[in-house]
């Protein structure tokens, strides 16, 4: 049998609550994105993409919506034999109480099993909160090239905004980290890290039953254990990444990512032969009627466009009526919005009804959401 | 419907839709901007919860195959039943045409399965319709086929086979015309009937030397069944010639027939494809148009329906036209009552206008 060689791991279990309203019934991963996407799509395509074919999804805020997009992973062939798509939520192991995910470290740390079972060389660690497209595969010989224990994903970020992250010092000509530090208040380096990581397994499975055992850890794998390897010496490496990668975390950072897709060139190829796979629902082209304005928008399947629609990301099935005007706003599947009614600077959810006339206007300061299912009067 | 095996049946002459079926069946024609004609039978069956369907592979076999591949698409990559490809006969010594020699000799595959019914469907019709409502009319009124029928909208030309009703559903006469006129039931190509009734009628005409199952098999010896005509209502169309595709592709144009065919309950299932929401750019006009994912648009489009992928340059100007996967429309480029094949690319500032009812056809990978 096919041996696996890097086992990917997505931390997919966050609620996400700052992103309110659109998580109330979804876990931040399954959040809609760019016109037919979940957030974790990017992920899962990224690793397909990198020939990783083996990965773990591990699960915990209101994971049933999420186990059913992932199914058996087949829409972004992740239905392997031997592979392809394991969902991991906690579970209950002898002698001890099913114990929900404490933090990134212990999350892992309690499939310690699984990752015995499928026995990797490498593990390869990854939020299901990121937008970016990368291909983990040079991360991985940069890795192995370095004969390193840890590699960590790191980007440059502008150095006023480098207290916000986790910060990485190092070495020029090496990338070896010599210092972490988690939201520094005066920054040694502008490098940040993306929440990538790749361990080799023995060094990984090691330092998380140390910190299973200590009771003074929040089992972070930024404040705890990255800190923790690099006071014993351990040969950390960082690897640098120059493409586009935005952190989704609030309804801000996610209408904006939104709309960077808008650009009349993208900041990262959405396009190209780096495919992001989804899971896709059988629908017809969408239909843009006789007296509808549409520009800078991306529009899907089976969507019907009667209205005005500018600078907006308009999802599947969405119908927008006679004289409805659209604008810089991200329109999630199946909602309705009835003629002459106005959409400007807002997030909404699916299923969702803007009724006749009515008005939904935010601000690009503050964006307007309207949750899941909602119906908004005129 | 567990008890029917259906079989898709591709044998459409293309005589008169030739340029666009050099190297393809007519019924794996791309449709409507993502689908191909066989995904509305196949679609139908599926959804009807038919689970074992068998594809009679025409001569131009690959894109056929290429788009069904294992089935899964449909729900019908299964461990029991599911998709059965149906290979055409390779009788030398049999230069018959028709599609009788090839159900002939893939009889084994309906008489040894442990089906009761046969569903025999003709798939370069556009319909979406329920077939448990045709098995239901055939054993109510204890006939030996069911045969389903549409009545004409308008007249139209084109070889069709009509029939004729008593009021009681009973098919009275059942005939080849050559033309259609408005208000006649025409036949859609779909056929019910019990395992031994078709294996009869596959035998019995093809050992005294019979061509096609519906001339041949049916309407030969029509005296001699209790054939029922089951009346569909819901939008058909029968693409049998250049003519016939340009119209029924921009009758999607009309939302009400949109949302008919694929907006209801029962979807129609086709190749999934991974493409990317369309992008309109800031120059982009489109009008009563369908376009589908992927596709990049700077300029105008009008009563048009755009296939996967196709770029339209900025002040390329795109009207009444049928543009399959991929097609380059550079800037400034003019279409008018064009159908581009896959592939083609129209080079900057170049206009072709054909004529409303004799569109200008691009053949495949061709660039202008």
């Amino acid at each position: 049998m096919k041996r696996t060689e890097c086992l990917a791991m997505i931390l997919a279990g966050g609620q996400g609550s700052r992103l309110k309203a659109l998580t109330k019934t979804v876990a931040k991963p399954a959040v809609p994105f760019g016109g037919k996407y979940r957030i974790i799509d990017f992920p899962l395509s990224n690793c397909v993409n990198s020939g990783i074919t083996t990965v773990g999804v591990l699960t915990q805020y209101r994971p049933f919506e999420l186990h059913k997009y992932l199914g058996s992973g087949s829409a972004w062939d992740l239905d392997r034999n031997g592979g392809g798509v394991f969902v991991l939520p906690p579970y209950a192991r002898e002698n001890e109480q099913a114990d929900w995910y404490s933090g990134t470290a212990d999350a892992i740390g309690q499939n310690l099993n699984f990752i015995d079972l499928i026995d990797p060389d490498y593990v390869l660690i990854l939020s299901g909160d990121h937008i970016y497209t990368m291909d983990y595969s040079w991360m991985l010989e940069s890795h192995k090239m370095n004969k390193a224990d840890a590699t960590i994903g790191v980007f440059e970020v502008p150095w006023e905004e480098a207290p916000r992250f986790g910060i990485m010092a190092t070495e020029k000509e090496t990338g070896r980290i010599t210092e972490f530090a988690e939201k520094p208040k005066e920054p040694k380096s502008n490098l940040a890290s993306m929440g990538i990581y790749i361990f080799s397994k023995p060094f990984l499975k090691k330092y998380l039953e140390e910190d299973t055992q200590n009771p003074n850890s929040s089992h972070d794998f930024g404040k705890d254990l990255i800190p923790k390897m690099l006071n014993d010496g351990a040969r950390l490496f960082s690897y640098a990444f120059d493409g586009y990668w935005k952190d989704v975390g609030t309804i801000e950072s996610l209408w904006q990512a939104n709309m960077d897709l808008l650009q009349d060139t993208p900041p990262f190829e959405i396009n190209g032969d780096w495919k992001i796979y989804s899971s896709n629902p059988s629908m017809p082209p969408h239909y843009i009627g006789a007296d509808a304005a549409v520009k800078r928008s991306m529009i899907s399947e089976g969507a019907k466009i009667l209205g005005e629609v500018d600078h907006s990301i308009i999802f599947q099935d969405v119908k927008i009526g006679k004289g409805a005007k659209v604008t810089n706003s991200v329109i999630f599947p199946s909602t309705v919005i009835e003629d002459g009614a106005v959409v400007d600077h807002a997030i909404i959810a699916q299923e969702v009804v803007i009724k006749a006339g009515a008005h939904v206007e935010g601000k690009e300061e503050e964006i307007t959401v309207v949750a899941e299912n909602e119906v908004v009067n005129a | 419907m567990k008890s029917v095996l259906g079989i898709l049946n591709m044998q459409e002459k293309n005589d008169l839709i030739r340029d666009l079926t050099a190297a393809r069946a007519v019924e794996a024609l791309p449709f409507a901007g993502r689908y191909r004609l066989l995904d509305f039978s196949l679609s139908s069956m599926v959804n009807s919860r038919i689970t074992s369907v068998g594809v009679m592979l025409p001569d131009w076999s690959r894109s056929v195959l290429d788009h069904i591949r294992s089935g899964k698409d449909w729900d019908l990559a299964r461990r029991r039943g599911g998709l059965a490809y149906l290979p055409a006969s390779i009788d030398r010594s049999d230069s018959r045409v028709g599609d009788l020699k090839d159900l002939y000799f893939n009889l084994d595959y309906v008489e040894f399965g442990d089906k009761k019914y046969v569903l025999l469907a003709n798939a370069s019709f556009v319909y979406n319709i329920d077939f448990t409502n045709v098995l239901k009319f055939l054993q109510d009124n204890s006939g030996d086929i069911a045969i389903v029928y549409y009545t004409a909208k308008e007249d139209a030309a084109g070889k069709n086979v009509v029939l004729e009703t008593s009021t009681n559903g009973i098919v009275t006469d059942i005939a080849e015309a050559s033309s259609v006129k408005k208000d006649t039931k025409v036949a859609m190509g779909a056929y019910l009937m019990p395992v031994p009734t078709f294996a009869y009628i596959v035998r019995s005409t093809y050992e005294r030397g019979g061509t096609d199952f519906l001339v041949d098999g049916i309407i030969r010896h029509a005296g001699e069944y209790k054939i029922m005509g089951y009346g569909h209502d819901g939008y058909v169309a029968h693409v049998d010639s250049t003519d016939a595709y340009y119209k029924a592709n921009r009758d999607m144009l009309n939302p009400a027939t949109w949302e008919e065919l694929f907006m209801g309950s029962r979807t129609i299932y086709t190749r999934v494809k991974d493409e990317v929401p369309v992008q309109y750019k800031d120059t982009a006009s489109v009008k009563n148009s369908l376009v589908a994912n992927g596709c990049i648009i700077r300029g105008e489009v009008e009563n048009s329906v755009i296939f996967r992928g196709v770029t339209v340059g900025k002040g390329a100007k795109v009207k009444d036209c049928i543009l399959m996967q991929r097609a380059d429309v550079q800037d400034g480029a003019l279409l008018e009552n064009v159908i581009c094949d896959k592939n083609v690319i129209i080079t900057k500032n170049k206009w072709l206008k054909g004529a409303k009812t004799y569109p200008y056809i691009v053949t495949k990978n061709i660039m202008i």
